[in-house]
């Protein structure tokens, strides 16, 4: 077993929303290399907690600190859609592209590097036939996999997924995984929230369970 | 129609025209381009809240007898739009009724103070001119035409730098701030140039139809285009073409400048409805 190097570690870490707290004195650490799935029923805590390592939640008490030089630009992530996606009139290039606003400071325009990187992802998401697509015209399905891709263009070092296979069907989350596979194989930190259990068990190198809030290494 | 052109050249002849069309051009383009993105966040309502904010500023400037009432409306129309746009924005049912009482409350206190230290004999002539803008903009003074063209400039050329960014942002605020990008000070900057166009606008079409300029071109090109891009630039070109018209009209048939402005804006909305319509088989 190699030792374990903490990418981002979470101390009495307490967060919730106005006067109710979700997660409650968490200590936890994910590791560098871990394929870590976050299960639970709803409400247990599970987007919450992703929302607190993704930084979109400030912690109400404790703290949540990125190690090994971790940067924020270094993360994918692979939020619920909001309703305001739904009917936006954007292609799919547009959005993929849009993972690099993180990484690149002030440059109007993306680089050929870039561009070619975007199409690695939507190949790997199977969403390249629809580049010129316009993203509120897609299936549910099919939405979910170009924003996945939008995800994969920006993980450098980290994978956050917010239920990734949420409405795909079997053939595409089975793509899915395997491709969550192969990252992690190249050295990938992913962090998934899922209710797909038994996938999670297939891949996974740890669980956390929120209904327990007990943690188990494997 | 020989008649109207040489008519048209007759009053092109005239300073304030070509001002008329430089402000109007500069005016409708830079509203347009943040349009897209206000509309698109469900901020729609907060161009209109921000120009009753002017015109109550409007107001105060007017009682303390500033000299360029701009270095005042500027400023405090900022400050209102950061405070709206870049607070409550968890809930958003709170930001909701902070527009709606910012917004009448700065209208009803700016009408007040109109009333009260009155400086002119026809103050219901001069509050219909600021809200509905009747000739303003047929009124605009050199210096006044330098400043809007300086602050569209900087309007333009910081959506152009920032276009990407805030695309990001528009579409997805949480997957860009996970990734790394300063949405606090992209909204902080979204604000400020709001901000600004909407003062420049109120010369244009008066406070009360202000949003109208921001909100219809983007709502005409979403029907019809599908790519952020697309969009953006058809709202551009939406924008000019109905001020143009507008004016050319308000010029020619004597009509209020602002209204005229706003209707054409309004048939073009009828027409991209239609086509869109049409190309989606009534989708």
């Amino acid at each position: 077993m190699n030792e374990l190097i903490p990418l981002i570690t979470c101390r009495q870490l307490t967060l919730g929303y106005g006067n109710k707290d979700i997660v409650r004195d968490l200590d936890y650490d994910v590791n560098v290399g871990d394929y870590l799935c976050i299960i639970g029923r709803n409400g247990s805590g599970k987007t919450t907690f992703l929302r607190g390592l993704s930084g979109l939640l400030s912690p109400k008490s404790g703290d949540i600190e990125l190690c090994e030089g971790l940067k924020r630009s270094e993360i994918g992530y692979l939020p619920q859609m909001t309703l305001v996606q739904r009917d936006f009139p954007a292609s799919v290039e547009e959005i993929v592209l849009s993972a690099f606003q993180g990484k690149h400071r002030l440059l109007p325009f993306y680089g050929r590097a870039r561009r070619e990187r975007a199409m690695e992802c939507m190949a790997l998401t199977r969403t390249e036939s629809l580049r010129k697509s316009c993203f509120r015209e897609l299936s549910g399905g099919q939405k979910q996999r170009v924003l996945l891709a939008r995800a994969l263009c920006a993980a450098e070092r980290l994978l956050l997924l917010d239920e990734p296979v949420t409405g795909l069907d079997p053939e595409s989350s089975e793509t899915m995984y395997r491709a969550f596979k192969d990252l992690h194989k190249k050295g990938m930190t992913i962090v998934m929230v899922t209710h797909d259990v038994d996938a999670a068990l297939d891949n996974a190198t740890r669980v956390m369970n929120f209904d327990q809030i007990s943690v188990k290494g494997k | 129609m020989p008649e109207l052109i040489e008519k048209l050249s007759f009053y092109l002849e005239f300073p304030f025209v070509r001002y008329a069309i430089i402000v109007g051009v500069l005016v409708s383009l830079c509203s347009s381009l943040l349009g897209v993105t206000l509309v698109l966040k469900r901020y729609s309502y907060i161009g209109d809240g921000l120009s009753h904010v002017a015109f109550g500023a409007l107001a105060i400037a007017s009682v303390l007898k500033l000299t360029n009432n701009m270095f005042l409306i500027l400023p405090v129309t900022i400050a209102v739009a950061i405070l709206l746009l870049c607070t409550g924005k968890d809930s958003r049912i709170k930001g909701d009724a902070a527009v709606a009482m910012v917004s009448v409350g700065a209208l009803a206190i700016g009408y007040l103070l109109m009333n009260i230290f009155s400086t002119s004999a026809n103050i219901s002539g001069d509050v219909c001119t600021t809200l509905f803008g009747s000739t303003s903009i047929l009124t605009l003074k050199q210096e006044e035409v330098y400043l809007c063209v300086v602050l569209s400039g900087i309007v333009l050329f910081s959506f152009i730098l920032f276009y990407n960014k805030i695309f990001s942002i528009t579409f997805d605020e949480n997957f860009a701030r996970a990734t790394g990008v300063n949405t606090t000070a992209f909204n902080l900057l979204i604000a400020v140039i709001v901000a600004t166009i909407i003062v420049l606008a109120m010369n244009l079409v008066g406070a009360l139809l202000v949003s109208a300029l921001v909100v219809f071109p983007a709502l005409s090109a979403m029907r019809v285009f599908k790519s952020f891009f697309s969009v953006t630039v058809a709202a551009a070109t939406i924008s000019v073409l109905c001020s143009l018209i507008g004016i050319v009209i308000a010029i020619l048939a004597g009509t209020p400048v602002g209204s005229t402005i706003v209707a054409a804006d309004i048939v073009i909305f009828g027409l991209f409805y239609l086509i869109g319509v049409a190309r989606n088989g009534g989708n």
